[in-house]
C-alpha cells in the first residue's frame, strides 16, 4: 500500500474510533442454518427506506405543496424536470416495496420467533417503525393531489371519525379541518416528511442498535439442536460475508425498482376537485385493503353496537396484540407459542384473502 | 228529545252561522275568480273530463284565467243550468273551424296581451293566416293544424316548459303526429318521410343527443305560425342563417348560378332537406359515394376538381389520424404529450376550415387550410416520434443499468466464493 | 461483454488463483463503479434545472402586459385547452375558453367587430363569453383574470 494512504488512515484513527469499529464489525457473526435466507429481510427494509430517503430529498427539490400547485409541481415533475419520471415512479414503488417487505419482515421475525427475550424491545421498535411506514404510506399519497388519493384521504381520515368521543378530534387533527383541503395537503406534507423521518430515524437507530447489541437470533429449534451438537453450529462473518450478500439482494432490489419505474411510470391521475364527484370503487392503497374491505362487509349492526366502530376496535386490539406480542408469548404455564404461530397464519391469510377481494370487488 | 229551550238557541245559531257563510262567500267571489266548471268536470271522463292537475300546468290557468274565459259561460255559478246556459255566453265545445279566431281574440289584441306577457307578439294568426295551414283552413278545410292541434288544449303550457307539445325537442315529434300519418296526408299528395328522413339527420342528432335546443327543427327552415315549404329560390338562404360561411362560398361558386339555370335547390341538392347526414369527405371528389358524380362525368374538369379537394382533404385526415395514433401510443407508454394533443386542436380546425371551404367549389380554396393543417401535423408527428424515441431511450437505459446490475451480481457472486474458499 | 465468460472459463482452467481474483476484482470494481456511474447520471441530470424554471400554479401565466393593445387578444395553454386572453378596447382584460361550444374549433378575438368569432362557422360571442349569434349552443367558459406585476395569470373562477 502506498504510505500517503497510510498516513490519511493514521492521521483518521488518531481522531475517530475507526479500528472499534472494525472490530466490531469483524467481531459480529450471523448464524448460518436453514432460515438464514430470512435475515435479509430487515436489511432490505432498511436499504428501501434509504432509497426513500434519497428519492424523497430529491422530490423535495420541486415539490410544492399546497391545493394549487401540488399537483402541477408533480405533473412538473414528471414532464418537465429530466429523470423526474424515474425518481418520482421509484419513489412510489419503492414505497409499496418497502411496505411490502416490512411486512415480510414482520412474518419472518414472527414464524422465527426471533422477539423472545432479550429481544421484546426489538421486536417492539419494530412494530412501531411498521405503523410509521403505514403512516408515511397514508400522507404521501395525498401529496400528488389526484382525485384517487384525494377521495381514498376523505375516507381514510372518515374512519377514525367513528370512534366515540376522540374520533371527531382525531380526524380534525388528520385534516386539519373539517374537510380535506389544502391545510390537510399542508399537514401530510409536514408529517410526511418532516415528523415521520424524524420519528423513524430515532426508531432505527434503536432498533439497529438493539440488534447490535444482541446479534442475530437463532430460531428455538435449531438453537436447541446446535446446543446438543455443538459441532453442528455454523457462523459466517457479518462483514464482509454476510454484506456482501446482502449486497447482491441490494442491487437485486434496484435493479427491479429500476425496472417497474420504467416500464410502469407512477401514474399522475387527474387533478383533485373538491367539488367533483367521488370516482366510482374508490381504493386505497393495497397495503390498507384489507383494513378497508372488513369495514365494507361488517355488518351496520353486531349486538346493538355498532359494525364499524367494532372493526375498529378489533383493529386496535389486533395492533396492540401484535405490539406486545413477545409478552404474550409464554411457553409456561401455557403454551401460547403454538397459539401465537396459529393465529398468525389465520391472520396472514385473512389479511391476503382480504386485499384480493378488496382488489377484485367493484 | 230536544227541549224546546235549546231547539231554539240551536236556530238562533244555525242562522248566523248561516249569514256568515253567505257574507263570506259573497266576499271571496267578489275577490277572486271561481272556477266552477272543474268540480264537475275533473270528475267527468274523457273527452268532457279535465283534471285539476292538468287545468293547473296550464298556462292560461297560471294566468289566472278560467275556463270561460274560451268556453263562455258562468264559472262563477254553482249552479250547472245557469253556469252553461245560452244566456251567460256559455258556447260548449268549439268548432275546429272557430279556434284560430278565438284565440286570436286575445293573441292578436296588443293592448290585452300587454296585460300578461308584453313581450309576446301578437301576429300569430296574421302569420298563420299565410300558411299552408292557414290558407287551407281560409278554404274550409277541417284537417288541416290549427292553434290547438300544436300547442295542445287543456294541457297547453308555455313553449319553454320542456313537457309543452312545441319545445324545440317536441316540435318534430308534434308535427309528424300528422305529416308522417301516410292515411291523413292522402288528400294533400305529400310525402310523409320528413320525420323518419329528419330522424336520421345531423340536425336532429344535436337536437335530442347533445341537447342543444338551438339546433333546427321543423319550424327553423320552415317557420312555426306562418308554416310553409321554403321554395327551391330560397333554401340557401334558409340554410345560411346558421351555416353563413358554406352559404356565402356559395354564393361566389360555379354552382350557384349552374344550378339555377338547372333549376336545383341548393344545399339541398348535395345534403337533402330532411335527411341531412353528417358530411363526409366521400361526398366530394370523384368516388362512388360522391354527391358531385350525380351531374357531373368522370374525367371532366368538375370531378378533377373535386377529386383534387377530395384528396387534400383525406391528406389532412389522414395526417391528423396518423398524429392520434402516434402520440395516443406515445401516451399509453406513459409519455406526457398533452402539449402537442393540444396543438393537435388545431390541425382539427384546419380540417373543420377546409371542409367550409369546399363550399366555393375550387380545389384552390382549400390549400391554405389544408397546407396549415399539414404543417401543424408535421410538428405534432415530429414530437411523437421524439416521445416514442425518449421512450425507446428509457428502454435502453433500463436495460444498459440492468446489464451493469448483473454484471455487479456477477462479481460479487465471485468475490464471495473466492473470499470464502480461502 | 462477450468475452467475458470465456475469460472466466480460462481462468477457472487456470492453476494459478491469482489472475482468478484478479480478474474478480476488476469484473466487481467495473461493475460497481459503472452501475453507481448509472444510478448517479440520473439523480445528476434531474439535479440539472430544467429548461422551463417554473411551473406556475392553477393560475395560468397568460401573457405579459406589454404583449397586449387595446382591442387585441392573444391564446395561451390553459390546461389541455387553449384559453383567449382579450384586452377590450376600453383596456379591460377578459379570459375565457377559447374552444368553441358548437364543435370545439378554437375562437379568436375580432377587433373589427369587437366580438369572439369562431372561424369554422361563424358562431359569434360577446366579451363576456356569451353566443350571441351563430351556432355556438352555450357561452364560452370565462376565467378569472388577476394581475401581478406586469404579468396577466388566468385562473378558473373560484366557486364561491
Amino acid at each position: 500500500m502506498a504510505s500517503p494512504v497510510n498516513n490519511v488512515r493514521e492521521w483518521f484513527a488518531e481522531r475517530f474510533p475507526l479500528d472499534d469499529i472494525k472490530a466490531l464489525a469483524q467481531k459480529k457473526k450471523v448464524p448460518l442454518h436453514r432460515y438464514s435466507y430470512w435475515y435479509f429481510l430487515g436489511g432490505m427494509t432498511l436499504f428501501l427506506f434509504g432509497v426513500q430517503v434519497l428519492t424523497g430529498a430529491l422530490l423535495l427539490m420541486y415539490y410544492r405543496p399546497g391545493a394549487d400547485e401540488a399537483f402541477e409541481s408533480v405533473q412538473f415533475i414528471m414532464t418537465q424536470v429530466q429523470f423526474g419520471w424515474l425518481i418520482r415512479s421509484v419513489h412510489s414503488w419503492s414505497a409499496n416495496l418497502l411496505v411490502f417487505m416490512a411486512f415480510a419482515h414482520l412474518f419472518s421475525v414472527l414464524f422465527l420467533k426471533s422477539y423472545r427475550k432479550p429481544r421484546e424491545l426489538t421486536w417492539v421498535s419494530g412494530m412501531l417503525l411498521l405503523f410509521l411506514m403505514l403512516g408515511f404510506g397514508f400522507s404521501g399519497y395525498l401529496l400528488p393531489w389526484n382525485k384517487v388519493s384525494y377521495f381514498a384521504t376523505a375516507v381514510g381520515t372518515e374512519i377514525p371519525a367513528q370512534i366515540p368521543i376522540i374520533g371527531h378530534p382525531i380526524m380534525l387533527f388528520l385534516r386539519g379541518g373539517e374537510d380535506i383541503t389544502g391545510s390537510t395537503l399542508t399537514r401530510l406534507y409536514g408529517f410526511h416528511v418532516a415528523i415521520l423521518p424524524a420519528l423513524a430515524t430515532l426508531l432505527i437507530g434503536l432498533h439497529l442498535a438493539l440488534i447490535q447489541w444482541f446479534g442475530m437470533s437463532v430460531p428455538p429449534g435449531v438453537e436447541q439442536r446446535w446446543q446438543a451438537h455443538p459441532v453442528e453450529k455454523k457462523e459466517i462473518r457479518f462483514f464482509p460475508n454476510f454484506v456482501l450478500r446482502e449486497l447482491m439482494a441490494w442491487y437485486v432490489a434496484l435493479g427491479l425498482l429500476g425496472a417497474l419505474a420504467a416500464l410502469f411510470p407512477w401514474s399522475l391521475g387527474v387533478k383533485a376537485d373538491p367539488f367533483g364527484s367521488a370516482p366510482a370503487g374508490i381504493k386505497p392503497e393495497w397495503y390498507f385493503l384489507s383494513m378497508f374491505q372488513t369495514l365494507k362487509l361488517i355488518p351496520a349492526k353486531i349486538l346493538g353496537m355498532d359494525g364499524e366502530m367494532l372493526g375498529i376496535l378489533a383493529f386496535g386490539l389486533i395492533g396492540a396484540a401484535a405490539l406486545l406480542l413477545p409478552f404474550l408469548d409464554r411457553e409456561r404455564p401455557f403454551n401460547t407459542r403454538r397459539w401465537i404461530t396459529g393465529l398468525a397464519c389465520v391472520f396472514l391469510g385473512y389479511m391476503a384473502i382480504m386485499t384480493v377481494y378488496g382488489w377484485v370487488a367493484k | 228529545m230536544i227541549k224546546v229551550h235549546d231547539s231554539v238557541t240551536c236556530r238562533r245559531g244555525t242562522v248566523i252561522i248561516v249569514a256568515a257563510w253567505l257574507i263570506c262567500s259573497g266576499l271571496i267571489a267578489f275577490a277572486q275568480t271561481k272556477n266552477s266548471c272543474l268540480d264537475c268536470h275533473s270528475n267527468l271522463p274523457e273527452p268532457l273530463g279535465v283534471s285539476v292537475e292538468t287545468y293547473s300546468q296550464n298556462i292560461h290557468a297560471q294566468k289566472g284565467l278560467t275556463c270561460a274565459a274560451c268556453h263562455g259561460g258562468d264559472a262563477n255559478s254553482d249552479d250547472p243550468e245557469t253556469a252553461m246556459s245560452r244566456k251567460s255566453g256559455w258556447k260548449g265545445k268549439i268548432e275546429r273551424k272557430q279556434i284560430p279566431e278565438l284565440c286570436a281574440s286575445c293573441h292578436s289584441d296588443a293592448q290585452m296581451m300587454k296585460k300578461y306577457n308584453p313581450s309576446l307578439r301578437v301576429d300569430q294568426f296574421q302569420q298563420y293566416k299565410t300558411s299552408v295551414h292557414g290558407i287551407k283552413w281560409t278554404k274550409g278545410d277541417n284537417k288541416v293544424a290549427v292553434c290547438t292541434d300544436c300547442h295542445g288544449v287543456h294541457d297547453l303550457r308555455a313553449p319553454s316548459d320542456p313537457r309543452s307539445k312545441v319545445h324545440p325537442i317536441n316540435i318534430a315529434t308534434t308535427c309528424s303526429r300528422c305529416h308522417a300519418d301516410a292515411e291523413y296526408m292522402k288528400p294533400y299528395g305529400i310525402k310523409t318521410d320528413q320525420f323518419a328522413n329528419y330522424e336520421q339527420s345531423v340536425h336532429h342528432d344535436a337536437m335530442v343527443v347533445r341537447g342543444d335546443l338551438s339546433a333546427p327543427t321543423c319550424t327553423t327552415c320552415h317557420g312555426n305560425h306562418g308554416a310553409t315549404p321554403p321554395g327551391v329560390a330560397n333554401v340557401t338562404n334558409v340554410c345560411s342563417n346558421c351555416h353563413v360561411f358554406q352559404a356565402q362560398l356559395f354564393q361566389t361558386s360555379p354552382h350557384k348560378d349552374a344550378f339555377a339555370a338547372m333549376g336545383f335547390p341548393g344545399c339541398v341538392t348535395c345534403h337533402s332537406n330532411h335527411a341531412i347526414k353528417a358530411p363526409t369527405d366521400e361526398m366530394i371528389g370523384a368516388g362512388p359515394k360522391a354527391v358531385c358524380m350525380n351531374c357531373h362525368t368522370a374525367g371532366d374538369a368538375g370531378s378533377m376538381q373535386a377529386e383534387a379537394m377530395h384528396t387534400q382533404l383525406t391528406n389532412l385526415a389522414s395526417a391528423i389520424a396518423a398524429s392520434d395514433e402516434l402520440l395516443s401510443r406515445a401516451e399509453r407508454q406513459g409519455m406526457e404529450v398533452s402539449q402537442p394533443k393540444l396543438q393537435q386542436t388545431q390541425a382539427r380546425d384546419a380540417l373543420l376550415k377546409a371542409r367550409v371551404a369546399v363550399h366555393a367549389f375550387r380545389d384552390s380554396g382549400l390549400k391554405q387550410d389544408t397546407d396549415a393543417g399539414l404543417a401543424t401535423t408535421k410538428l405534432t408527428y415530429a414530437a411523437g416520434q421524439k416521445a416514442m424515441q425518449e421512450w425507446r431511450f428509457r428502454r435502453v437505459g433500463l436495460g444498459l443499468s440492468l446489464v451493469l446490475i448483473a454484471l455487479t451480481l456477477v462479481g460479487l457472486g465471485f468475490y464471495i466464493r473466492s473470499l470464502e474458499q480461502k | 461483454m462477450s468475452s467475458a465468460p470465456d475469460t472466466g472459463a480460462a481462468v477457472r482452467s487456470a492453476p494459478a488463483n491469482l489472475p482468478r481474483r484478479h480478474f474478480v476484482n476488476i469484473l466487481l470494481g467495473t461493475g460497481l463503479l459503472a452501475s453507481a456511474a448509472s444510478f448517479l447520471y440520473p439523480v445528476l441530470r434531474y439535479l440539472v434545472p430544467p429548461k422551463l424554471p417554473d411551473m406556475g400554479d392553477d393560475a395560468v401565466l397568460a401573457a405579459h402586459i406589454s404583449e397586449l393593445k387595446p382591442n387585441t387578444a392573444t391564446t395561451f395553454r390553459f390546461g389541455a385547452r387553449p384559453g383567449l386572453l382579450v384586452e377590450t378596447a376600453a383596456g379591460e382584460y377578459r379570459a375565457m375558453s377559447a374552444t368553441c361550444t358548437h364543435l370545439g374549433c378554437t375562437v379568436q378575438y375580432r377587433p373589427d367587430l369587437r366580438e369572439i368569432w369562431c372561424p369554422c362557422h361563424n358562431g359569434i360571442y360577446d366579451l363576456n363569453g356569451r353566443n350571441i349569434s351563430g351556432p355556438p349552443p352555450r357561452p364560452l367558459e370565462a376565467f378569472e383574470v388577476q394581475i401581478r406585476g406586469g404579468d396577466i395569470f388566468v385562473r378558473r373562477k373560484q366557486e364561491a
